[in-house]
């Protein structure tokens, strides 16, 4: 390549809101649930319907933008885009062009070269369409209206970004404060967050924009990084030919490797907005932005850098805890409770996120109580419990919530450290395994790994095994 | 006996059927048995609901006996305008697209007047969506007038108004977004009147102009309308355009008594184009208001001429967007043959609207496209704000401003439709008011020389409806008389 090429990109990206009702009426944003059995007139756009604004979506709009740095549209208006397409049952779409609810913010992210601002541009309220199903075998589309008229925020960037990796860390800090908001759950595989990307290249040194292409169908960061690799590639190639790069939308295949560009109906579109007559102009008083921005938790940023003075636990640990507000709130919660950081932050870095993902669960869908993890630590430090025992204990609480205290009592958990009891049951697998004795006497150290398992299982499980294996050499 | 139970107002049927002198099924077959003899000469229903009404009479009157439905209306028989919705009845805006549309649930109007005891008689006649300005444009067919059968009833209420004076109901709900109650009324020699843009509620009326629409009743007399208003009105949570009105007891302002009351008369209204007969009537029944002791003076309103272009940008801007929703997918009308999905769009909306409605779907896309937003369409909402201005500053003079309905009477069948910038021209007195979202009323004040009724347009300032029915009450009062066809 004889010359060097910048990669300019912007992105477009659409966030379901974790809202137990939809933008404009009370139906159900419950995933899943049979086709159109949560629909109402209104988001089914029957003649006569009209839509009402979900108070919850503006606050997590507004919240989402004062976290991001916004300037706060007081006065702003929702339009509609017009356009005929079977998943948008009035066949036009309630957003927001004239007057978006946020502007002019930025996301702060690491790069190789230190900090970089990537600037926002504006965010946006709207609603998402209906599904379309193809039917191959009967070459029918069936469309379900369930997810027509869950609330949306779109957040656009300026297009700052110049690599695949400023991208993914844009992604990811927007994903962390929305999630830390808990505006939504930012699941790119199962689209309560989706990314467009748009991409154009230049010159080094050029000011000039290039032509951009929009890519979509980007279903994970992975999909992404590949998208803006193969997209400069191709860009770079049509204009080393003389070819020029046109002006499209192309769909994104990860398995192929490759884009397609979308029919091109899209780009001659004329959306005709104009200001939505049956909702009123939106308001924000300075009481509201004082309310909200009174809520906003403490961000990751912040959280990591008071955990390295507060607590005295490795970098490493920070940054798991702090991944999701959710984990990072029952560190706290517990350590207010027991102390012993490290002891709190073994059990959710390792126990914890091993049994969400053997249960394909998520950290907001964690059952159990600070107050009963703590009785958990409080068991193992009076010895009353051992290692084993503790992890089986601890389980059982994942799943139920269970009092650890009570589950140990019911089930007769407690290690046995009556010395007495022990050495009746050591003599007994002494007397029980002359031959392990004797190659133990005879030098054999591993031994004496098998007599402490006999005792153990002799004793279920219920002694100290450090114990035990003090008290075996002495006996023997 | 049916006949004389036909000359009732609607309050004074509802008396008698508290009182036991008359019953819900008797009224209702008073009724039906003059859409039987009437109906096919005027054709001012698309639906009657025989069956479903003698049921609800029945059941009604069973309440009313029981003394558990003391409602203001109870067991008097209504027809409802056919673009608000009504639960398991056919409703079709006059228009082929939804022939064959049964709405799953009710307007918010139409749920207060049966909760009022009203009985159901069925589904009026219009312009197609509301959309034209003498019942032409149905797709079903057009509505006599019945006073001279030769003449339109006027629109797009016209099925409703012609309805009222047929005594095929005692009263009925229109729908008026630039004169579509207030003008059949004038025509048809009823009352009618279009409420303050918020008070009553949109929920279930299929929206033309989303900023322009109300309903209102058409009516006998000005207390009927009252009584009407009082019931339709008030602030529903599923209409966010819709206002919390603080008083709405619209009987208590029945009172005839105009004193000091400050009529201004817009001298634009009376210029060129209005008919010398219409403009007598008019100004006789000012002198009529002052000689019951209101102050009655001319004054110069401006903008007139601008309201119609502003009126007819915005209601078509937004009706275009209004109308997307029916297209052949989900309920109504959908072409036979087609292959593919945008072509399917293309036939099922060209075979299923009318000229008029794709006329204005195309003029409403057009001044929303890209390039002339601005000129036309921004221009127009902010022409509205300037009447509106003008209307304010008129108030802070005058109580009441009035002025005809129209600058005719009604118009021959068959001629209006030839020349569609003719007609809009028709629009002129009423349309302001919406654009301006007041509350007007329209009642009779006099007849031409072919025994056609003409109408006297009162307009109130917003949320002001009290002041315009003591005004009305007191003309219609002093006025006497005015007869049936």
């Amino acid at each position: 390549m004889s010359k060097q090429y910048e990669t300019v990109i912007g992105l477009e990206v659409h966030v379901e809101l974790a809202t137990k009702t939809k933008i404009f009426c009370g139906c159900s944003t419950q995933f899943g649930g049979e086709p159109n059995s949560h629909t109402c007139p209104v988001c089914i756009g029957m003649p006569g319907s009209l839509p009402v604004l979900n108070k919850q979506v503006l606050e997590h709009a507004i919240a989402v933008g004062l976290a991001t740095n916004c300037d706060i549209t007081r006065y702003s208006k929702f339009d509609r885009k017009n356009y005929f397409y079977p998943d948008n049952p009035q066949n036009y779409q309630i957003s927001q062009l004239y007057l978006p609810i946020c502007r002019n913010g930025y996301v702060e992210i690491e790069t190789e070269d230190g900090k970089k601002k990537i600037g926002i541009h504006e965010i946006h309220m709207e609603e998402d369409a209906g599904k379309l199903i193809h039917d191959e075998w009967e070459d029918t589309t069936l469309v379900d209206y369930n997810r027509s008229g869950v609330p949306l925020i779109e957040i656009v960037s300026e297009p700052d970004m110049r690599s695949a990796d400023e991208v993914i860390a844009y992604l990811e800090k927007l994903r962390m404060i929305i999630q830390y908001l808990g505006a939504s759950d930012c699941k790119l595989q199962e689209g309560s967050m989706r990314a467009d990307v748009n991409l154009s290249v230049r010159e080094q040194g050029a000011e000039a924009f290039g032509t951009r292409t929009e890519m979509k169908n980007l279903n994970s960061f992975r999909a992404i990084q590949h998208a803006i690799e193969g997209e400069r590639e191709r860009q770079i190639d049509l204009l080393e030919e003389g070819k020029a790069v046109v002006q499209e939308t192309r769909r994104w295949d990860d398995t192929k490797g490759c884009s397609y560009a979308m029919r091109s109906k899209e780009d001659a579109q004329d959306y005709r907005y104009f200001p939505d007559p049956d909702l009123t102009p939106i308001v924000v008083s300075e009481e509201m932005l004082a309310e909200i921005r009174g809520r906003q938790p403490e961000f990751r940023t912040e959280k990591m850098a008071r955990y390295k003075e507060e607590y005295d636990i490795p970098d490493y640990d920070i940054q798991i805890l702090t991944e999701t507000k959710h984990m990072a709130d029952l560190f706290e919660q517990t350590v207010a409770i027991c102390g012993q950081p490290k002891k709190v932050s073994n059990w959710l870095m390792v126990e914890t996120l091993r049994l969400l993902k053997d249960r394909n669960m998520d950290p907001e869908d964690i059952r159990f109580s600070p107050e009963h993890l703590a009785g958990l630590i409080a068991l193992t430090d009076q010895k009353a419990i051992n290692s084993t025992v503790a992890k089986e204990v601890f389980e059982a609480m994942f799943d139920t919530d269970v009092d650890p205290v009570q589950y140990v009592e019911e089930h007769g958990l407690k290690t046995v450290n009556d010395t007495g009891a022990l050495k009746q049951t050591i003599e007994q697998v002494i007397a029980q395994n002359p031959q392990s004795v004797e190659d133990y006497r005879n030098g054999k150290e591993k031994a004496i790994g098998f007599l402490v398992g006999q005792t153990m299982k002799a004793m279920k499980g219920k002694a100290d095994p450090a114990t035990v294996n003090q008290m075996l050499k002495e006996l023997l | 006996m049916k006949k004389e139970i036909l000359q009732y107002t609607a309050l004074e049927l509802a008396a008698k059927i508290k009182a036991g002198e008359v019953t819900a099924p008797e009224a209702l077959e008073a009724v039906l048995a003059q859409i039987e003899e009437k109906e096919k000469e005027y054709h001012c229903y698309v639906t009657v609901d025989a069956e479903g009404a003698r049921a609800r009479a029945k059941e009604v009157q069973a309440q009313i006996e029981a003394g558990t439905l003391t409602g203001p209306f109870a067991g008097v028989p209504v027809a409802i305008k056919d673009n608000m919705n009504t639960q398991g009845i056919l409703t079709t805006c006059s228009s082929k697209i939804l022939g064959n549309f049964i709405p799953t649930f009710s307007a918010e109007a139409v749920k207060k007047l049966e909760e009022a005891g009203a009985v159901l008689i069925g589904k009026t006649n219009m312009d197609e969506f509301a959309m034209g300005s003498t019942t032409e444009t149905s797709a079903y067919g057009v509505t006599k007038n019945p006073w001279n059968t030769a003449h339109v009833p006027g629109g797009s209420s016209g099925g409703s108004a012609a309805a009222v004076a047929a005594d095929e109901c005692f009263f009925a709900l229109g729908s008026d977004t630039g004169g579509s109650i207030r003008q059949p009324a004038s025509f048809c020699g009823v009352v009618g009147m279009k409420p303050t843009y918020g008070t009553v509620s949109r929920y279930g009326l299929i929206a033309y102009g989303s900023s322009l629409d109300q309903i209102g009743p058409l009516c006998k007399n000005v207390s009927d309308c009252a009584a009407v208003l009082e019931v339709i009105a008030g602030h529903d949570p599923k209409d966010s355009t819709s206002v919390e009105v603080e008083n709405t007891r619209y009987t208590e302002s029945l009172v005839d008594d105009v004193k000091g009351l400050k009529i201004g008369i817009p001298r634009d209204y009376f210029g060129e184009g209005l008919d010398p007969q219409v403009k007598d009537a008019v100004l006789q029944a000012a002198q009529v208001l002052r000689a019951k002791g209101a102050i009655v003076e001319e004054f110069d309103l401006s903008l007139v001429k601008y309201a119609i272009p502003c009126y007819y940008t915005i209601a078509a801007a937004e009706a275009s967007s209004n109308l997307e929703r029916f297209d052949g997918i989900k309920y109504g009308y959908r072409t036979k043959d087609y292959e593919g999905l945008h072509p399917m769009y293309k036939k099922s909306r060209s075979e299923g609207f009318g000229a008029e409605v794709k006329r204005r779907i195309m003029l409403g896309s057009f001044v929303l496209s890209s390039g002339y937003y601005d000129a036309y369409y921004l221009k127009a909402l902010k022409v509205k704000a300037l009447i509106k201005k003008a209307f304010d500053e008129a108030f802070a003079k005058y109580d009441v401003i009035l002025g005809p309905v129209a600058p005719t009477t009604a118009p021959e069948l068959g001629k209006s439709l030839a020349d569609p910038i003719q007609m809009y021209l028709g629009d002129i007195y009423t349309i302001s008011v919406n654009l301006a979202g007041l509350p007007g009323i329209s009642v009779p004040c006099g007849k031409d020389e072919k025994g056609l009724p003409i109408g006297l347009q009162l307009i109130g300032d917003c949320f002001k409806e009290h002041t315009l029915i003591r005004a009305a009450y007191t003309y219609e009062q002093a006025r006497g008389e005015f007869g049936t066809p």
